[in-house]
């Protein structure tokens, strides 16, 4: 995985509540590997039914952050949602909330779903409509957003997800290092309830 | 201080503690599906190997055609289906193939079998997940990534969640089900009132609903931004798992048990939230718009978004209206619809089936109407009652097991403009089709309206 340590680039504004993954990337695209390139897919039947889609503006043309409303990427599991974004160019994503479970798949990528107060993404969010192709900064390790208006918001990172980011680390290796607490709870399990076989 | 339901499976799971809080949380059980060959492919390029094959169980869902499936024709459908049955066999994973009576949508495979038991934690690459939490267990959706991981490690790193007891006291209406009640909270809380938090229904309703019931609220416990939903075990859950083919037997049954009484959130539990719904007072719903959270009662009308004072929701509501073709103050009832389907995790089971077959028998469908049984095994029982025949002598069709129209993956799907009346659980934008209107409601919301051709107050209906 690419680590992610900071980021200057142009951000677009999506001005819109309770965007689900079906919406991100239709279902039927799902069938394809991961290698098919699912930037293709990103938010393709909304892009057919409007060629004024924020995304497609000139302006915003390069974008790597995003900064959404509430709820983004709520709905289905798809991991697909999250390569759809990062195949496209994005890099993180900013919203007052995000669904769980697509907040986890997220930096499951490498991609940081940071979390500012509602108030503050809105006027990131008008701040970028009112200056179209505006650039925002992002610094993990300082866990600092620093807006077109040039203010600068802390934002919370759970320590885990900020060491993974930054050295692009794999969980699975991470986890396996707790190969020996898995083996015993495993071991007690067996006896507790050896129905769960 | 006591306990809460969630905390008590949580603590029973937890293996290691991480940074920040996170907890390293075995997992007892995965379902697999065939939308799950992303995290096999993962799994293989990273060369790792599954740690317990005996923790996982998987059918066909997604892809699978829900006719003239043997031998399943489309390339890319058969190309999903194989694929599963292959990651299975390679990795030594129990499968519930196409042909095979317990093949169905791994949320109602897994109570089914007796796979889905209080107390266990259980993970599926799936959002509606939580519906096994109806039976006390701690179930939730997860990535492709998260697959692979718990394949691989049998565990799954996890930051605990809030708790949120919903209470729904009082007694349903007759017309008035499971799918009402949820599609009201989430009407109430929003479609992330929930965010963050795991729900525990409790209440003198939710008591006296039947399992399927209670899996049909804690299906959609997701639609409102909870991970999780769950439902403290009892007699009902324990009648219902006694006898299911992965249930404990004999003496181990009766241990289980013990555990299994233990469960419930103590009287003396603190939940970081809670809310009361008031079940006498709920009528039929259904939903006007592309949210879950767009749900009003039938005697209701669609909402006017200049009243709405955030921006982002506003326009979210205008692009609803839009895309749903609806005005401000539009009454549903009344609202001609164009197809009907009954199916999905949340109301494909046989009370499902018998809720829809009551309002159909002897009547006829007016819109091409789709039944589709949650397994094989839900497709049997109700052809042993009868429910076959009053569905295909109404003229709705009768097909094998899938999730079918509630997603389209398999190609069934409503045609640009189409108004669906659908027992699903998202009417999320082009879910059931390119430009196709979704109207979420219950099964018997849903015969109603195929019978009569528009949304119709099923309770009109009762009375013969
Ligand atoms: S029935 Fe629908 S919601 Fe349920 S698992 Fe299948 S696609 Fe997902």
């Amino acid at each position: 995985m690419q680590p992610f340590t900071t980021l200057t680039a142009i951000a677009v504004p999506l001005d819109l509540v309770n965007v689900d993954t079906d919406r991100i990337i239709p279902a039927r695209f799902l069938r394809q590997p991961r290698s098919a390139g699912y930037g293709n897919f990103l938010f393709r039947d909304l892009r057919e039914a409007d060629a004024s889609f924020v995304l497609d503006r000139p302006a915003y043309r390069g974008a790597e952050i995003l900064v959404g409303a509430q709820n983004f990427g709520c709905g289905s599991s798809r991991e697909g949602a999250v390569w759809a974004l990062a195949g496209s160019g994005l890099r993180a994503w900013i919203a007052p909330s995000f669904g769980d479970i697509f907040l986890e798949n997220s930096f499951k990528n490498g991609v940081p779903a940071i979390v500012l107060p509602e108030a503050r993404v809105a006027e990131l969010r008008a701040a970028l409509v009112g200056r179209p192709g505006a650039t925002m900064s992002i610094d993990l390790g300082a866990q600092t957003v620093t807006g077109p208006d040039g203010k600068v918001d802390r934002f919370e990172l759970d320590p885990f997800r900020k060491e993974c980011l930054l050295a692009g680390l794999d969980e699975i290796d991470l986890t396996l290092r707790h190969e020996a607490a898995i083996a015993a709870y495993e071991e007690r399990r067996r006896r507790d309830r050896p129905w769960l076989g | 201080m006591g306990l809460t339901l969630y905390e008590k499976v949580w603590n029973e799971h937890a293996v290691a503690q991480g940074p920040g809080g996170r907890t390293l949380l075995y997992i007892d059980r995965q379902l697999i599906h065939d939308g799950s060959f992303h995290a096999f492919a993962a799994l293989r390029d990273a060369g790792r190997r599954v740690r317990r094959p005996e923790a996982a169980f998987a059918t066909p869902d997604h892809y699978v055609p829900t006719r003239d499936r043997d031998p399943i024709v489309h390339p890319e459908l058969r190309d999903k289906v194989e694929t599963l049955a292959a990651n299975a066999a390679a990795n030594r994973i129990a499968i519930y193939p196409v042909g095979d009576d317990r093949q169905g949508i791994v949320h109602v495979v897994g109570p089914e079998q007796g796979i889905t038991q209080p107390g266990i934690t259980l993970v599926c690459g799936d959002s509606h997940t939580s519906t096994h939490g109806a039976f006390g267990a701690l179930a939730f959706g997860i990535g492709a990534s998260e697959v692979a991981h718990v394949l691989a490690t049998q565990s799954l790193w996890q930051a605990p969640s809030k708790t949120f007891r919903v209470f729904v006291e009082g007694a349903l209406a007759p017309g008035v089900h499971a799918k009402d009640v949820i599609l009201a909270l989430i009407a109430r809380i929003g479609a992330f009132g929930g965010t963050g938090h795991a729900f525990e229904y409790a209440g003198s309703a939710i008591r006296a609903l039947s399992m399927e019931a209670r899996m049909t609220i804690c299906n959609m416990s997701i639609e409102a931004g909870a991970r999780a939903g769950m439902v403290a075990p009892d007699e009902t859950t324990f009648a219902y798992l006694h006898g299911r083919p992965q249930s404990p037997k004999d003496d181990e049954w009766d241990r289980a048990l013990v555990q299994w009484r233990a469960l419930p959130s103590d009287a003396d539990a603190r939940f970081d939230r809670e809310v009361a719904l008031d079940a006498s007072a709920l009528e039929p719903m259904a939903t006007w718009g592309t949210s879950p959270e767009h749900g009003v009662g039938i005697s209701g009308a669609v909402p006017d978004p200049a009243a709405q004072p955030d921006a982002a929701r506003r326009g979210s509501m205008e692009k609803a209206l839009g895309y749903m073709d609806l005005a401000p103050g539009d009454r549903l009832e009344g609202l001609p619809i164009q197809r009907a389907f009954i199916g999905s995790c949340t109301n494909s089971r046989l009370e499902d089936l018998r809720a829809a077959a009551a309002v159909v028998r002897g009547r006829k469908a007016k819109v091409p109407a789709l039944v589709v049984p949650g397994s094989g095994l839900v497709k049997r029982a109700a052809e042993a009652e009868g429910l076959d025949r009053v569905f295909l002598e109404a003229g709705f069709e009768w097909r094998d097991a899938g999730c079918s129209m509630c997603v389209g993956m398999n190609g069934d799907l409503a045609a640009a403009g189409e108004r669906v009346a659908s027992t699903s659980n998202r009417n999320f934008e082009g879910r059931q089709g390119k430009g196709a209107r979704t109207h979420l409601m219950s099964p018997a919301m849903a015969a109603a309206a195929a019978v009569t051709g528009h949304i119709t107050d099923v309770r009109k209906l009762l009375v013969r």
